[in-house]
């Protein structure tokens, strides 16, 4: 009698002790957690492994890209003739400006400033938008070329190529950019004018990230534009992809040794069908596995970038509603890792993909 | 063994509630901007032998040193990992090691099955 | 007196006000963030599965009754093994134990209220609906036949609805992977004070171990179905020999994968072995360290091992060697648990219940399919043995044999947890042992008909394999039969079931410090964490019908009584 009795009070202090530590809770700690530490310490390794799945997925990527590059070194310097390092290292000291001022947000929302950190959010995604219209500039070229991936690849060196500069191509990257821009602009002006100042100030960032996007396609349409006329009058960027092509092939491996036994054997037909009409030598292919590898990696990287202004958007309208405190700075702190890691992968794609020589 | 048994309220406890900010570790403003400026050298920098130093086959080392620098200042001080956790800092370094196993094995094969690809085709 | 029935309420039966009846209407399932919820809504999904592949490969099997062709034509018998391994291992066998078992139990176990990101794993939830929906996709459009594992250059030249089924699969490996990544935080940040690493219950390191693999392994998928993709839409050249692609290349990153993922599938079913059989054997697990560690070397070796798919793929020979000699290396710390299975159950006080039945059911049957992946492994063996039925048996001994029969007993061990009834004990064992049988019957002859040459994937064959064939197809309708049973078992005592109390087996682990079915915040009181296979910190008690845990006496604060009467230690 006397043991049930103390089994009993024991079990009612386990409840009891269960109910004290309860409304110790902070607004902002998730009921399944103790602490705000607890719960910060889970969301950065959560991020952490988050990261390390990008690395991995990203890694596929980069397999295939030493793969070939180690099988075909000769496709590989060829191509380096098509793509443009200005503009390349341009967009990389973009993104390092944007990771410096994703550290310094960061920064300040552990100190509690959010002003400091929305301005310094808004700056990251302008920079990210930038990026994203120089990379529109330099694609749009390429598809204007015909320097497309695989099999659609249709780039003849011994063209002449007078492409417009404001491509088709340009201006169907920038229709959505430009829809985003006005409807966050008119967003930010009915809003501010009704005195809603949070989304209206949201929306107002959000228009000059947009903004970001078409100073980015301005600076690239310049730089092309002051490269197109040496072109055309020294002609010393074509003819030295003219001599390279035409050196390198006679034992470019799919000129000569690999690909047209395969074709003949696979796609004998297709592959005679492509061949431009009147042209004595078919077209080579080989630099189009080049540009899938290309596209894939700077395309997934591209969304990864679009993802990232998403993200950043959401820290954003956070930090104008002044959310962060030093002890509740989480979200920033892994949006800001996923978005250097996006970063990372850029500083090993730009000496992969334009410093080849 | 049952004397071991504790409750989980001493957790609870032990974190305690309210005096949080012992976790962030703002970096100092130095940092960031020295970190820039490193970045942005090495950026320069490996354009211009890029463009300008004739490497042969050590280009692709040479870049790919530098970028691996330019990685490990944006991972240590942009990221944090210099005052991270050790555990964070495993998790991550060990994408690394397992990016390179899948490279090291499938790049080995490859080298090994260049040549009969190339005999293949010969034929 | 009032103490008494609070008692009840904190680890009897919890007739009302437990997490089923917690809110009503079927928008509080879909939205729900409680783990529990969301473990149920898995198992609806990964047994509809299981029953849709199972009804394809009865198909499979009453077809290849006759060496000729009978009632499907060579392309619809192509579609037929297609679909059935697909939805196998992309939405059955992957998800299965993890999904339902490891969501459901490992916050109790850790006493925790939660998973880490509840809200992650409710998105792993629906993306585990939405590549289930790629699937039905797939099956209401031009199907699939390219093998499960979409091996180019077929997968980028056929006609079937490859995209479709590769959209899927990548889909839930995304779902796999945020599993995986939310119970590694969860057992990293979330275990109570007193939970060290060393006393954590063996299941969690088997979790543990699968969601290693989970992140390093399932992004590297992710990225060769894309590629895959977009190598059919746009012709890029880097799998397709037709445009200079390299189709080894392929295989490389797929099984840089999928050789990971057959861990994926068997270390929670190792975990769910480990965890059941000290419970139904009373008795400390023998060598926990050892079983706990080896899991953790399982998942780090099984990175290393993928050529051995390639053997006969026109891999290099060097890289064959290498392959195959740590091919062998796998097999030490699988064995290393076997081992300590065995002394467990050596002088246990075994209760040979359902759950235990499948135990034992498990160690025979992993143990052929574990060494038969030897022979396999080995290269000079392996030449002839690749791509006949001697593979077709030595996986289905592992995933079937291992994984399905671990699920099963796994379900029947924490079913009065999930749902507070009691099944009925002579069905279940009955239905088990038909599952044994019936399995043995399909999959024995198997070896033998590979090793006498039949091939993998044929649709005819020669008369001379009729006899294993016939046996084997026998055997798979027993085995349907006995998997049938045994879930029919289980949704009958959902519903008629005898009420449980809150932990009916006598377990140490937390999860039954919680009444049956446990409440929406899984406990209504502080947790007492002891060491997890330490019998003696829980007592039967009459009041609840069913064990109740021991308090420490040195928590017991302020004792009101003067000399409290030691409680058994
Ligand atoms: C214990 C150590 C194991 C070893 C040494 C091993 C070895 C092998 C080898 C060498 C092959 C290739 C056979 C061939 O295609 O010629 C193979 C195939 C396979 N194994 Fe294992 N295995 C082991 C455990 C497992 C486990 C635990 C699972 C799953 C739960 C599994 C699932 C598979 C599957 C699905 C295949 C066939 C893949 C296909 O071609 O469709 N194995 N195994
Ligand atoms: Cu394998």
């Amino acid at each position: 009698m006397a043991t049930t009795n103390v089994v009993r009070d024991e079990y009612s202090e386990l409840v009891d002790l269960e109910h004290s530590h309860d409304h110790e809770h902070g607004q902002f700690i998730a009921h399944h957690f103790h602490s705000a530490e607890q719960q910060f310490d889970s969301g950065k390794l959560g991020i952490w492994l988050f990261l390390v799945t990008e690395v991995l997925f990203f890694g596929g990527l980069f397999v295939a890209y030493i793969i070939y590059r180690y099988n075909r070194p000769d496709v590989f310097i060829d191509a380096h003739h098509h793509l443009d390092t200005l503009l390349g290292g341009l967009n990389t000291i973009v993104l390092l400006f944007s990771s410096l001022t994703m550290a310094w947000g960061v920064r300040a929302a552990q100190l509690g400033d959010n002003r400091t950190t929305a301005i310094s959010v808004l700056a990251t995604m302008v920079c990210a938008a930038l990026f994203l219209g120089v990379k529109a500039v330099e694609y749009s070229h390429k598809w204007d070329l015909g320097l497309l991936p695989g099999n659609l690849f249709s780039y003849d060196p011994l063209a002449k190529h007078d492409h417009a500069l404001i491509s088709n191509y340009l201006v169907m990257l920038c229709v959505p950019f430009g829809v985003l821009l006005l409807g966050f602009l008119l967003g930010a002006i009915l809003n501010l004018n009704t005195g809603k100042k949070l989304i209206g100030q949201f929306y107002g960032g959000m228009a000059i990230t947009m903004l970001g996007y078409f100073a980015g396609v301005g600076v690239g349409v310049l730089w092309m534009a002051t490269m197109t006329p040496k072109h055309d009058s020294h002609d010393d960027h074509h003819a030295a992809v003219v001599v390279a092509a035409d050196a390198v092939r006679p034992v470019v491996f799919s000129a000569d040794d690999a690909a047209p036994k395969v074709e003949t054997a696979v796609v004998d037909g297709a592959a005679a069908a492509e061949a431009p009409a009147g042209s004595t030598a078919p077209l080579d292919k080989s630099l189009g596995v080049f540009f899938s590898i290309y596209y894939c990696m700077t395309g997934l990287h591209a969304v990864h970038i679009i993802a990232g202004i998403a993200a950043l958007a959401w820290i954003f309208y956070r930090s104008l509603a002044a959310q962060w405190r030093p002890d509740y700075f989480g979200p920033v702190d892994f949006v800001g890792l996923y978005w250097h890691l996006v970063d990372l992968i850029w500083i090993y794609l730009f000496p992969l993909m334009y410093l080849i020589r | 063994m049952a004397q071991h048994a504790t409750t989980t309220h001493a957790a609870s406890d032990d974190h305690g509630h309210g005096h949080g900010e012992h976790f962030a570790h703002p970096a100092p403003v130095w940092v960031l901007l020295g970190t820039f400026g490193a970045l942005i050298f090495l950026t320069i920098l490996t354009v211009f032998i890029a463009d300008n130093v004739e490497l042969g086959s050590f280009e692709l080392l040479v870049s790919m040193g530098i970028a691996t620098v330019k990685a490990v200042l944006v991972g240590a001080f942009f990221m944090h990992m210099f005052w991270d956790k050790g555990f964070n800092v495993l998790v991550f370094l060990s994408s690394l090691l397992f990016f390179a196993l899948f490279i090291g094995f499938a790049l080995m094969d490859s080298y090994e099955t260049l040549p009969n690809v190339s005999d293949y085709y010969k034929r | 007196m009032a103490t008494v029935t609070q008692k009840q309420q904190l680890f009897g039966h919890a007739p009302t006000n437990h997490y089923l009846d917690a809110s009503r209407g079927v928008m509080s399932w879909i939205f729900t963030l409680d783990h529990k919820r969301i473990a149920i809504m898995y198992m609806y999904g990964v047994i509809l599965s299981l029953f849709l592949a199972g009804i394809f490969a009865l198909v499979l099997r009453l077809e290849l009754y006759t060496p000729g062709p009978w009632f499907l034509t060579s392309a619809q018998y192509n579609q037929m093994f297609t679909l059935h391994g697909a939805v196998m291992v992309f939405l059955f066998i992957i998800p299965s134990i993890p999904a339902i078992i490891g969501n459901f139990v490992l916050p109790m176990m850790l006493g925790a209220k939660d998973v880490a990101f509840p809200r992650l794993n409710l998105a792993s939830l629906w993306l585990y609906w939405a590549g289930g929906f790629f699937f039905i996709v797939v099956l209401a459009t031009s199907g699939l036949d390219t093998g499960w594992t979409f091996y180019t250059p077929y997968s980028t030249t056929t006609s079937t609805n490859v995209i479709a089924a590769t959209l899927g699969a990548f889909i839930l490996g995304f779902s796999s992977i945020f599993t995986g990544l939310n119970f590694i935080v969860t057992i990293n940040t979330m275990r109570p004070k007193g939970m060290t690493w060393f006393r954590m219950p063996l299941l969690l390191w088997g979790l543990y171990s699968t969601s290693i693999i989970q992140v390093l392994a399932t992004p590297v998928l992710g990225i060769t179905l894309l590629l895959l993709i977009v190598e059919r839409l746009l012709k890029l050249g880097i799998f397709d020999p037709a445009y200079g692609g390299d189709p080894l290349l392929y295989q490389h990153f797929f099984w840089f994968y999928s050789h990971p993922a057959v861990y994926i599938m068997i270390l929670p079913a190792m975990g769910v072995i480990s965890e059941m059989l000290g419970v139904h054997c009373r008795k400390e697990v023998f060598g926990y360290k050892f079983i706990a560690l080896s899991s953790v070397a399982i998942a780090l070796l099984g990175f290393l091992v993928w050529g051995h798919h390639m053997f006969t793929s026109g891999q290099s020979e060097m890289a064959s060697l290498v392959f195959s000699a740590i091919t062998f290396s796998v097999a030490v710390p699988s064995a290393i648990k076997v081992f300590n299975w065995l002394c467990t159950m050596y002088r246990g006080d075994i209760n040979l219940s359902t759950p235990m039945m499948y135990i034992m059911s498990f160690i025979f049957l992993f143990g052929i399919g574990g060494l038969t992946g030897l022979w396999l492994g080995a290269l000079s063996t392996d030449i002839p043995l690749h791509d006949t039925y001697f593979v077709v048996a030595h996986f289905h001994y592992v995933m079937v044999g291992g994984t399905m029969t671990s699920l099963l007993g796994g379900l029947f061990h924490w079913w009065p947890k999930m749902s507070g009834r009691m099944y009925n004990e002579p069905l279940g064992k009955l239905f088990c042992l038909l599952v044994f049988i019936g399995f043995n019957l399909t999959f024995f002859p198997q070896f033998i008909m590979g090793s006498l040459g039949m091939p993998r994937r044929y649709h005819e064959y020669q008369a001379v394999y009729q006899i294993y064939h016939q046996l084997s197809t026998i055997g798979a309708f027993t085995l349907g039969i006995g998997i049938f049973g045994a879930v029919m078992t289980l949704v009958y005592a959902w519903f008629f079931g005898r009420k449980a109390s809150g932990n009916p087996w006598g377990a140490a682990t937390l999860e039954w410090q919680s009444s049956s079915p446990p409440s929406f915040h899984n406990f209504e009181h502080r947790v007492i964490v002891s060491a997890p296979y330490d019998f003696s910190s829980v007592v039967y008690d009459e009041s609840v019908d069913g064990y109740v845990p021991v308090v420490p006496k040195r928590e017991a604060a302020p004792a009101p009584q003067p000399t409290p009467a030691p409680v058994s230690n």
